[in-house]
C-alpha cells in the first residue's frame, strides 16, 4: 500500500525534441517559414538570389585567368564556347592576374628596372608591423601591456619602412619629443606648468625646424645607416589608400578629441578657433580641400618649392577627418548626464583629470559606433585623390585600361577593387562590434 | 609620424629653393632626373605596364628629352595629371614639361603663359555611330543622343557645331572615357563623340569593332602638343627642337635600327649636322654635339614611335592621316637643321 504513489519516482529518459524544431529544418521553420507572409518574402528573395546568382557566377567563373588582353581572353571564351547572342560571357580575370601587384603596390621598386631590389617587403612589413603595434591598443586584454612600448615607436618607424632614407631623420624627430619633454619636466619643476608646456613645445619645435636637419646630416656623415629612399611618386594602390587612410585616422581621432573638448572649453578665443576650424571644414567638400593642397599651394609656395604632395594630401585628409571626429566626439559628451561632470567636479579632480578619468573614457563608448563610421568613411574618401592625378586603386584602374591590352575592361577591375575595400571596411565594422560588446556595461 | 616627414619636406624644400634661381636645362640636369608630365592613362599616349614602366607616343616624347637633355631615356620621373591640375603643375615648377595630349590653343599659350613646342599629334573631334543606326554623315544626326565628356572642349566644338548646321541633339554627359565605352555598348547614346584617335582605340575594344562606324567630319583642330612654361627659352629650345630632330630623323630616314650606320656613311650635310658629326647645333642648344642622336635612338623616329604606339599595327590601328611628313602629304613639317 506504502508503494501506491502518485508521483512518479524515476526520471523518464530525456526525448529527442521533434524532428520539425531542431536540425535546419527547424532552423528554416522558424526563421523563413514561420508563417505565410514570411515564406512568400523567403520564397521571393531566394528566387531574386538565383537569378543574381544565376547571372553573376557564370560570369565570374571564366577560364581567362591567363588572359594576355581583352582579345585574348574573348578568344578563350569563345573556344570555352562561352558564346550568347550578345557576344561572347564571361569575365576576363587576366587583368587581374597580370596587374593585381600593381594594384596593391602601385609604382613601388619591385625589381624589375635593372639596378634596383624588390622593396614591397618594406610596406608588406610596414603593415604587419601595424598590426603588431594596434595590438595592444585594440585588444588591451590579450597580449602584454609591455608591448605599448612598441606603438609608441611604430608612428617613426612606419615612413621610415614606407619612405626609406637614413635611420637618423626618424630618430631625430623621435628626439624632439624627447627633448619637449624633458623641457617641459625641467621648466614645469622650477617655475609653473603652463610655462614648462610652452617652453617644452617651443624647444622641440625649434629642434624639428632648425637643427635637426643639422643633426640627420651630422650624424648621417659619421655613421651612415639607412635603407633606400622610395620617392612618394611611387606610391600607389592599396598602399596609397592604406597609409593616407591610417596616417588620417591615427592622427584624426586626438585631433578630433582636442577641437571637440575646444568647442565645449570656457575659453572663448579657444572655442571660437575651434568651431571655425570644426565649421568651415565640414562646410568644404573634401575633393576642394584637396585640389587647394594639389593645386593652390603650389602657386602659394615660392617657385621651386617641392612639398611633397603626398604630404599635402595626409594633411588635407587628416583635417577632414579630424572635424568630423570632432562633432562625433562632442555627441558622446553632449550625450552623458551632467551628473558625470559634476560627479567629478564633488571628488576634487582638476579639468584633466576629470576628462581622462571620467568623462573621456565614457563618452568614446558612447561615440564608438560614430567613430568607426567615420573612419570608414575616411578610408573610402581616399580614393578621391584619384581625381588630382595620384595613382591610387581607381586612378590605377583608369591607368591599366589605358593599356591597349586591357581597354574596355571595366567589371574586373571595379570588382577586385570593392572586394578589397570591403574587406578592409567590413573588419573595421566587424572590430567596432566586438569593441562595443566588450565595453558593455550594462547601462545605458 | 607627420613631423619626420614634414621634416623632410621642409628640407626638400629648402634644396629645391635654392636651386629655383638657374634654368629649367641645369634644374634637371642638377637633379638628374626629368619631371615629364603625362596623362593618368591614355591608350596609347600614355599608360603604365604591369611592372609601372610609363609607354606611349607622348611618353616617347619625354623619353626624347631626357635622352638629350641627361643621355638616358630612362632618367624621367612620369608625373601622372589630370586635366584638373596639369597646367598648374607646370606652372609651378612640380614638371619640366607637359607632354599630355593638350590641344595647342590661343588662350594657353597667350594667357596661361605656357609656351607649345610643337605638335606630335594632329587630332581632331569625331562621331562613333553604330553601324545599324544607318548615318553616314555628322548632319544626318538630327535628334541624336551624344555621349560627352563634361568640361572639355569636346563639349564646346559639338554644341558649335550642332549650331551651325541648325540640327538638335541631347547631350548625355559622362566623366571620363570608360564610362562613355559602358554608356554607348549599352545603347545608352546613339554617338560617342571625342578626339578620333580616342574614338579608333575605344572601337578598337569592342568585340565587333566592325559593327560600329567613325563619320567623316572632323569638327575640329586639335594638334596636341609638349609644352614648357613661358620665360625659359633655352629650356623651350630643346623640347622643340628634340621633337623636330625626331620628325626630321623620319624624314630624312634616320632610324633607331640603322642610325649607326647612316652617323658613319652618311653624306648628306643636314643628317651630318643632325647627328652632331658637323656643325654646332648641339652647343648652340647648351648640349653636347650627340644629343640628337641620343633622341633618336631612345625610341626611335617620329615614324617608329608612331608605329609601336599607335599604328596600324597595333590595337588602336591609327593611319598616319594628317600625321604623315609633309613628303607624304601630311602636316609635319620640321624646320630645317641649319
Amino acid at each position: 500500500m506504502s508503494d501506491i504513489s502518485f508521483v512518479r519516482t524515476e526520471m523518464l529518459p530525456e526525448q529527442e525534441p521533434p524532428a520539425s524544431t531542431v536540425g535546419a529544418i527547424g532552423w528554416a521553420r522558424e526563421n523563413l517559414f514561420s508563417n505565410w507572409f514570411n515564406s512568400l518574402l523567403t520564397v521571393i528573395s531566394i528566387y531574386f538570389i538565383y537569378m543574381v546568382l544565376k547571372g553573376a557566377l557564370p560570369w565570374m567563373l571564366s577560364p581567362t585567368w591567363n588572359g594576355t588582353s581583352l582579345a585574348h581572353c574573348r578568344e578563350i571564351l569563345t573556344e570555352a564556347g562561352r558564346v550568347t547572342d550578345h557576344g561572347v560571357s564571361g569575365a576576363c580575370w587576366g587583368v587581374i592576374n597580370e596587374r593585381w601587384q600593381q594594384l596593391l603596390f602601385g609604382f613601388y621598386p619591385n625589381g624589375s628596372e635593372p639596378g634596383t631590389t624588390d622593396l614591397r617587403w618594406r610596406p608588406v612589413l610596414a603593415f604587419l608591423l601595424m598590426g603588431v603595434a594596434l595590438a595592444p591598443v585594440l585588444f588591451a586584454d590579450k597580449v602584454p601591456s609591455k608591448l605599448l612600448y612598441f606603438s609608441a615607436a611604430y608612428p617613426f618607424i612606419f615612413p621610415w619602412l614606407l619612405w626609406g632614407g637614413t635611420i637618423w631623420g626618424p630618430l631625430s624627430a623621435a628626439l624632439g619629443f624627447v627633448i619637449g619633454y624633458f623641457v617641459y619636466r625641467f621648466v614645469s619643476s622650477a617655475f609653473s606648468g603652463l610655462i614648462g608646456i610652452i617652453l617644452g613645445v617651443v624647444c622641440a619645435v625649434v629642434w624639428w625646424l632648425v637643427l635637426s636637419s643639422l643633426f640627420v646630416g651630422a650624424m648621417n656623415s659619421i655613421l651612415p645607416i639607412g635603407i633606400e629612399a622610395v620617392e612618394s611618386r611611387k606610391f600607389g594602390g592599396f598602399m596609397l589608400s592604406i597609409t593616407i587612410g591610417v596616417v588620417a585616422i591615427a592622427c584624426s581621432l586626438p585631433l578630433g578629441i582636442v577641437l571637440a573638448l575646444g568647442r565645449q572649453s570656457d575659453l572663448m578665443i579657444v572655442k571660437f578657433l575651434c568651431v571655425g576650424f570644426i565649421e568651415f571644414i565640414r562646410g568644404v567638400p573634401l575633393i576642394t580641400l584637396l585640389f587647394v593642397a594639389s593645386t593652390l599651394l603650389n602657386i602659394f609656395m615660392p617657385p621651386g618649392t617641392n612639398f611633397d604632395i603626398i604630404l599635402r594630401v595626409l594633411i588635407m585628409v587628416t583635417l577632414f577627418a579630424a572635424a568630423y571626429m570632432a562633432e562625433v566626439i562632442r555627441g558622446g559628451l553632449a550625450a552623458l548626464p551632467k551628473g558625470q561632470y559634476e560627479g567629478a567636479d564633488s571628488l576634487g579632480l582638476n579639468y584633466w583629470q576629470a576628462q581622462r578619468l571620467i568623462i573621456m573614457p565614457q563618452a568614446l563608448k558612447i561615440s564608438i559606433p560614430g567613430i568607426v563610421s567615420t573612419f570608414i568613411g575616411v578610408f573610402k574618401d581616399t580614393v578621391l585623390v584619384s581625381i588630382i592625378g595620384l595613382l591610387d586603386p581607381l586612378g590605377l584602374s583608369n591607368a591599366i585600361r589605358a593599356d591597349a591590352n586591357w581597354n574596355g575592361i571595366v567589371w574586373e577591375i571595379y570588382g577586385f577593387i570593392g572586394l578589397l575595400f570591403f574587406i578592409f571596411c567590413f573588419s573595421m565594422s566587424r572590430y567596432s562590434m566586438y569593441l562595443e560588446r566588450k565595453l558593455q556595461t550594462g547601462h545605458r | 609620424m607627420k613631423k619626420s616627414v614634414l621634416l623632410g619636406a621642409f628640407t626638400v624644400a629648402g634644396l629645391a629653393a635654392g636651386m629655383a634661381a638657374a634654368g629649367t636645362k641645369d634644374d634637371v640636369q642638377a637633379r638628374g632626373k626629368l619631371n615629364c608630365g603625362v596623362t593618368t592613362g591614355l591608350v596609347g599616349f600614355a599608360a603604365p605596364d604591369a611592372n609601372g614602366e610609363w609607354e606611349g607616343f607622348d611618353v616617347a616624347v619625354c623619353r626624347g628629352v631626357a635622352a638629350a637633355v641627361l643621355g638616358d631615356p630612362k632618367a624621367v620621373e612620369f608625373v601622372p595629371t589630370t586635366g584638373k591640375t596639369r597646367f598648374t603643375a607646370l606652372a609651378s615648377g612640380e614638371i619640366d614639361m607637359l607632354a599630355r595630349n593638350t590641344t595647342w590653343t590661343f588662350s594657353r599659350d597667350v594667357d596661361l603663359k605656357f609656351e607649345f613646342t610643337g605638335v606630335n599629334y594632329y587630332d581632331g573631334q569625331g562621331f562613333m555611330v553604330p553601324k545599324e543606326l544607318g548615318v553616314s554623315s555628322a548632319k544626318e544626326l538630327d535628334g541624336a543622343t551624344v555621349c560627352i565628356q563634361t568640361g572639355t572642349t569636346t563639349e564646346l566644338n559639338l554644341a558649335d557645331f550642332f549650331r551651325t548646321n541648325n540640327i538638335s541633339y541631347e547631350p548625355v554627359p559622362i566623366e571620363t572615357n570608360a564610362e562613355a565605352q559602358q554608356q554607348y555598348l549599352a545603347g545608352a547614346c546613339d554617338v560617342y563623340t571625342t578626339d578620333a584617335s580616342g574614338l579608333a582605340a575605344t572601337r578598337a575594344s569592342f568585340e565587333d569593332p566592325s559593327a560600329h562606324v567613325l563619320l567623316p567630319e572632323i569638327i575640329s583642330k586639335e594638334p596636341l602638343g609638349p609644352l614648357v612654361r613661358h620665360g625659359d627659352n633655352e629650356w623651350g629650345d630643346i623640347v622643340r627642337w628634340t621633337l623636330n630632330a625626331l620628325i626630321t630623323a623620319e624624314e630624312l630616314g634616320v632610324t633607331s635600327a640603322n642610325i649607326g650606320e647612316v652617323a658613319s656613311s652618311t653624306n648628306n650635310p643636314e643628317i651630318k649636322r643632325l647627328l652632331g658629326s658637323e656643325g654646332t647645333l648641339g652647343e648652340m642648344l647648351g648640349l653636347d654635339a650627340e644629343w640628337a642622336k641620343r633622341a633618336i635612338m631612345a625610341g626611335g623616329n617620329y615614324g617608329e614611335i608612331f608605329a609601336k604606339n599607335i599604328g596600324e599595327d597595333t590595337p588602336i590601328g591609327l593611319a598616319r592621316g594628317l600625321n604623315a611628313q609633309w613628303t607624304n602629304g601630311g602636316l609635319l613639317y620640321s624646320p630645317p637643321f641649319r
